[in-house]
């Protein structure tokens, strides 16, 4: 299928009941918020800053309210329908990954509920960007895991493709808009693709990674790593892989609230005891543990690393910590 | 009832009373839910824990202590260290309290049937090993011999103190108290826990040893059982860390690839030995 550009707006607006969200300026920041008008939308430009996990596991979310003094516990519940539009491969694919721990065992319930009330229409990366290495990670500029329509930008139009049945259900309201492919739109869309993957320069082959990293645990290249490291999170505040959360109480007036909000495995009171202790004590051991969970920890218990080679956190660490670099030292080291 | 993995129920204190004294000082709290489907449907073993708290003030993974054997109730000791323990030491009887779980794995009572079982405690780690202590009295014809060895740094920092004259008097079990530096009239044994357990000198033969404490303790208690040529899979011991959601997803408290939370908190030392932080 093939939905032309000047059809777009009419497209997200023929979507009923459904909250759209897509890549938009807010400040300076690039991040998912609502569409209101779909002239806001930069789905052409880089990645968002703020990956849409931020709209299945928003950074700030209550969770419970309550009265002071009462027992009655109040449970918040996310409702309504969202499409997150213009979502780029890699974030979908990381979407996917977290699943494994938002679903592990226990359902966590705000999460389920986002989740499956989301529809995800993707949009290949024709133009990836400088640190981008989705290709090393399993994915690539037009992966299609997670995605339920990816588009491909042909210029004046989309090629559409329909990948689940959710992403039918889109369709279905907007039929009109669409037009068949023809078979040169879909080479023309392959050859983009082709192209975009060829460009991304940056690789690495991290298969080894998990089997060496536990040889390396009392290594010197951690300290090294982290000499420079300044603790402020950015790495994994933005990565849609992380999933860390906090849980705070909060009040104002008579009510309370039960929150939860995006934490940093970077922070030291992420695993500081009360009784002062800390397990990981330094920025070194919480680097350490950084690239363990990513590389190691996660594939041991998801069969799956959690980076999808996004490049956020090379592109946004204010002193160049470079996560290929890192892992291109576990990958020489002696062991 | 209320199956949402966050939500907690509300319980209220029946009783509390101080274990130790001073500014880390532990408070026990023996706590009923409200709701008679939430009382009548709880259960846990040995070894679980629970998020309790305070609403509007926040919750603390804290160990439960006391075993289902001995009736319909929750009973919790806290240090009073951190924003939540410390309000909760501020509840008296009548008082309510959040409570959710249970959390984590429990000790493998069943596989221990008709073994012996040794308990080496140190200070506030006594907590999680009363439960099987009192799980081991209340079914003692399906278990072999008990013995319990417990230390503090002095005697008034012992907790659970009125209960192991009583204990000490069932058959096949002994209690064992040691403090670390002489006191008038403490009639056992003075110096440190893992030099107690050498002079024990407990047979690994058929025998399982947990021990829990502070983590410099633990590691000599560790070494000294090996010494006493325990296997690593008849060594236990249970983890803390840090914890927020109690259920695999908020991340912190991993130990290595090991989640407290969900992997343990009990853990042998077998799976133990090879995980780095474990006992960081």
């Amino acid at each position: 299928m093939k939905l032309s550009k000047d059809k777009l707006a009419d497209f997200l607006a023929a979507i009923p009941g459904k909250t759209v969200f897509g890549p938009q300026l807010s400040g300076e920041t690039l991040r998912f918020t609502p569409v209101t008008r779909p002239g806001n939308l930069c789905p052409t430009v880089n990645n968002a800053t703020v990956p849409p996990k931020s709209v299945v596991f928003p950074q700030t979310e209550t969770m419970f309210r309550f009265e002071q003094g009462a027992t009655d516990i109040r449970t918040a519940e996310p409702s309504g329908e969202t499409v997150l539009f213009g979502v780029r491969p890699c974030d979908a694919r990381a979407m996917s990954i977290v699943d494994n721990v938002f679903f592990w065992d226990v359902d966590d319930p705000y999460y389920l509920i986002r989740r499956t009330n989301s529809a995800l229409v993707g949009l290949a990366c024709l133009d990836p960007c400088v640190n981008c290495f989705c290709t090393s990670m399993g994915g690539g500029p037009a992966s299609t895991e997670g995605l339920d329509i990816l588009l491909t930008d042909l210029g004046e139009s989309y090629l559409l493709e329909v990948l689940t049945g959710k992403g039918e259900m889109l369709c279905q309201s907007a039929e009109k808009l669409l037009s068949q492919a023809s078979s040169a739109d879909k080479e023309a869309a392959k050859m983009l693709q082709e192209k975009a993957a060829a460009q991304i320069s940056r690789q690495i082959d991290p298969s080894g990674i998990p089997a060496r990293l536990p040889a390396l645990w009392e290594s010197p290249i951690w300290e090294k790593i982290s000499a420079s490291c300044l603790g402020c999170g950015i790495c994994t505040y933005l990565c849609p892989t992380c999933h860390c959360f906090d849980m705070q109480d909060e009040t104002e007036g008579e009510e309370s609230r039960r929150y939860r909000t995006w934490d940093s495995c970077m922070f030291s009171e992420y695993t500081l005891h009360a009784s002062g202790h800390n397990p990981r004590p330094t920025r070194r051991e919480r680097t350490r543990n950084r690239i363990n969970h990513k590389f190691s920890y996660f594939v041991d218990k998801f069969k799956v690393m959690a980076c999808v080679g996004c490049g956020r956190c090379i592109n946004l660490c204010p002193v160049n910590i470079d996560i290929l670099d890192i892992l291109s030292q576990v990958g020489e080291q002696a062991l | 009832m209320n199956t949402h993995p966050y939500k907690p129920n509300i319980a209220t204190v029946q009783d509390t009373w101080y274990e130790t004294f001073g500014d880390r000082c532990i408070k026990t709290f023996k706590v009923v839910f409200d709701d008679e489907e939430v009382r009548d449907n709880w259960t846990h073993l040995p070894g679980q824990c629970a998020m309790i708290g305070i609403l509007g003030t926040g919750e603390s993974m804290i160990s439960i202590s006391c075993s289902p054997t001995e009736g319909k109730f929750l009973r919790f000791s806290v240090m009073r260290a951190g924003k939540v323990t410390k309000a909760l030491h501020e509840l008296e009887a009548g008082d309510k309290m959040t409570v959710r779980g249970p959390y984590g794995n429990t000790f493998p009572v069943d596989e221990w049937k008709g073994k012996n079982i040794i308990t080496i405690g140190g200070g506030i780690g006594q907590a999680p090993l009363r439960p099987i202590i009192e799980y081991v009295r209340a079914k003692k014809s399906e278990y072999g011999d008990l013995t319990v060895v417990y230390g503090a740094r002095t005697s008034a920092d012992l907790c659970f103190k009125g209960e192991f004259s009583e204990l000490a008097k069932v058959e096949n079990t002994s209690c064992r108290l040691s403090i670390d530096a002489k006191e008038e009239d403490w009639p056992h044994y003075v110096g440190f826990v893992p030099a107690l357990l050498m002079e024990i000198n407990p047979s690994p033969e058929n025998t399982i040893a947990i021990t829990c404490g502070p983590p410099i303790m633990i590691n000599f208690v560790l070494q000294n059982l090996k010494k006493l040529n325990f296997p690593d899979d008849q060594i236990y011991t249970t983890l803390e860390n840090r914890m927020k959601c109690g259920i695999g997803k908020c991340g912190r408290c991993n130990a290595g690839n090991l989640y407290v939370c969900k992997d343990g908190p009990v853990f042998s030392y077998a799976m133990l030995k090879n995980v780095p932080e474990a006992f960081a």
